[in-house]
């Protein structure tokens, strides 16, 4: 616990807080100013833009608003088509990496055979390499096996960065359990069926599903893979996002942005609040 | 596989002929492409720099933030983080472009009559690296110095330190776990990166990761591709190495630990 984190005179906790915290150096907030600044004001100017009318943007008082970007956005077949197929691929490859991630690690976890701790090195080597030699190594091998590229491949090549996620989440649940409820289990007369539904998997659940939504926000997000997996046939939300910026169309970008940041904003929002909200419990 | 094909020969037509070379290495050492790789490795450099220059007063500062400011301050941190990264990208080209905020602000003050050509820099990559990967700074010293008793701080100034000996006697080598972890996350994705060269630098500035794509996609010459991207597997191989040992040789000095957070 935390070492402001102290027994009240009630036998209740109560959080004393800073006094013991210094104040940072004036240097310290001016740089803290200016990172948040950085960070921030391109995603605020993009939000801005994007109810911006058409016309001269450089002259101030012939400014407008108007929400007709998000109208076009929503109206563009080749965006909706695009966020389909994300949302095909993020699917599938979450589900995908999930159930590869967990009986992996399980595999991984119960048996200590020789070569273990390499498999589990292989499992997890994605999480050191660039994507971009993810990418190429992904096109290489679908060459060689001569898979067509298109939405399979790209999912293939998803799970496959995202299963290694998955792996370091469960297998750090799983280092901290114990695993003689599984033996108590069995002695108990449980089927290995039994066991798993029971036992090992509702006690993983946390870390299952904390993998498969990170698998699902990395495949959601990833442009790098796709790029190289995808073929011409299929995009992918970034690709399109991507292709667009490449063609020179600006405002929709700016709507589709601010679409997203919102997403992101409200998923952390959400996020944050559900885990007050068990804190609190 | 990608070993592999970085020692095979390209036919006349795009396709691998199955011949064991070494020519792909001897062409990736020609001084033309020798320009290249020292050209991402400054910016890889430089860019580390930066964010460890900003990242570590950031942590500093949230970390003794008061309790309750602190998941909004972090908050803030985690939405540019985890926003889509071709969104990420175009919103610092709005920035810098002849229509972005900066090029108005200064045109309607009068300071300037014609727009600045902001984009397509060095300085424009620059800036959009070390703003895409300041988080990755940020999160692990965050982590070190979120565990640590401030107190420490305290009796530091008590015992009359003042001022840089405080930064630098205790705060950085307090920090220097998380920092360490934060200096390889930074360097290596940078050394790869393709986007955001690509979207802000424009043509002038191809670095390892633009060069390997185009041998890729538009030259279609895998095999030397192969063997540019087995370089620059090589060169992160190492930096991840050396922070390792130096970690190690750290850890027998009492301190370590690791933090677990990964990129993007």
């Amino acid at each position: 616990m935390a070492p402001w984190l102290v027994t009240g005179a009630e036998g209740g906790v109560a959080t004393v807080d800073v006094k013991r915290r210094p104040r940072p150096h004036g240097i310290a907030y001016l740089i803290s100013v200016v990172c948040y600044a950085l960070m921030l004001l391109p995603l605020v100017a993009i939000v801005f833009y994007s109810f911006l009318a058409p016309g001269d943007a450089s002259d101030i008082r012939q400014w407008s608003f108007t929400l007709d970007w998000y109208r076009a956005l929503t109206l563009d077949e080749s965006i909706m088509q695009a966020l389909k197929t994300s949302l095909l691929v993020a699917v599938s490859a979450s589900l995908g990496s999930t159930c590869l991630g967990l009986f992996g690690a399980l595999a991984l976890h119960r048996s200590r055979f020789s070569g273990s701790e390499l498999v589990t090195g292989l499992a997890t080597l994605p999480l050191a390499l660039p994507e971009l030699v993810l990418g190429l190594a992904s096109v290489i091998w679908f060459g060689i096996t001569g898979l067509s590229l298109g939405i399979s491949t790209v999912i293939i090549g998803h799970i496959t960065l995202t299963t290694a996620y998955v792996v370091t989440v469960i297998n750090a649940r799983l280092s901290d359990f114990d695993s003689s409820v599984i033996d108590a289990a069995s002695d108990l007369g449980a089927t290995p069926w039994q066991v798993a539904r029971r036992v090992t998997i509702p006690l993983l659940a946390p870390a299952i599903g904390a993998g498969a939504m990170m698998a699902f926000a990395l495949s959601f997000d990833d442009f790098m893979i796709s790029f190289f997996t995808a073929g011409v046939d299929e995009d992918t939300l970034p690709m399109r996002i991507y292709s667009m910026i490449r063609f020179g169309i600006n405002r929709e970008i700016y709507a589709l942005s601010t679409a997203l940041i919102l997403l992101t904003a409200s998923g952390l929002g959400v996020s944050s609040w559900l885990r007050k909200r068990s804190f609190h419990q | 596989m990608v070993g592999i094909y970085s020692f095979l020969e390209r036919g006349p037509y795009g396709d691998i002929i199955w011949q064991p070379t070494l020519a792909n290495y001897a062409r990736a050492l020609d001084p033309l492409y020798l320009r290249i790789y020292r050209k991402s490795f400054l910016l890889a450099a430089s860019t580390t720099a930066v964010c460890a220059l900003l990242g570590l007063p950031l942590a500093y500062t949230i970390a003794t933030a008061a309790k309750r400011w602190q998941p909004s301050l972090m908050g803030l941190l985690m939405v540019p983080f985890l926003t889509n990264f071709v969104v990420r990208v175009y919103a610092i080209r709005l920035i810098l472009a002849a229509e972005g905020p900066i090029n108005l602000g200064l045109l309607s003050l009068g300071l300037i009559t014609e727009p600045i050509m902001m984009t397509d820099s060095t300085m424009a990559v620059a800036l959009g690296m070390i703003t895409n990967y300041l988080p990755f700074m940020v999160l692990p010293i965050y982590v070190v110095f979120e565990k640590f008793d401030f107190a420490i701080i305290e009796a530091a100034k008590d015992l009359g330190a003042k001022g840089w000996p405080v930064f630098s006697r205790v705060i950085l080598p307090l920090a220097k776990p998380g920092l360490l972890s934060g200096l390889s996350l930074v360097f290596v994705p940078v050394l790869g990166e393709y986007m955001i060269p690509d979207l802000l630098g424009g043509a002038k500035t191809l670095m390892l990761g633009g060069l390997i794509t185009e041998q890729f996609l538009r030259v279609r010459d895998w095999p030397f591709g192969a063997a540019l991207a087995m370089i620059l597997c090589i060169a992160m191989v190492s930096v991840l190495w050396l922070q390792h040992r130096y970690r190690g040789t750290m850890a027998s000095h009492g301190s370590g630990g690791r933090s677990g957070y990964s990129r993007r």
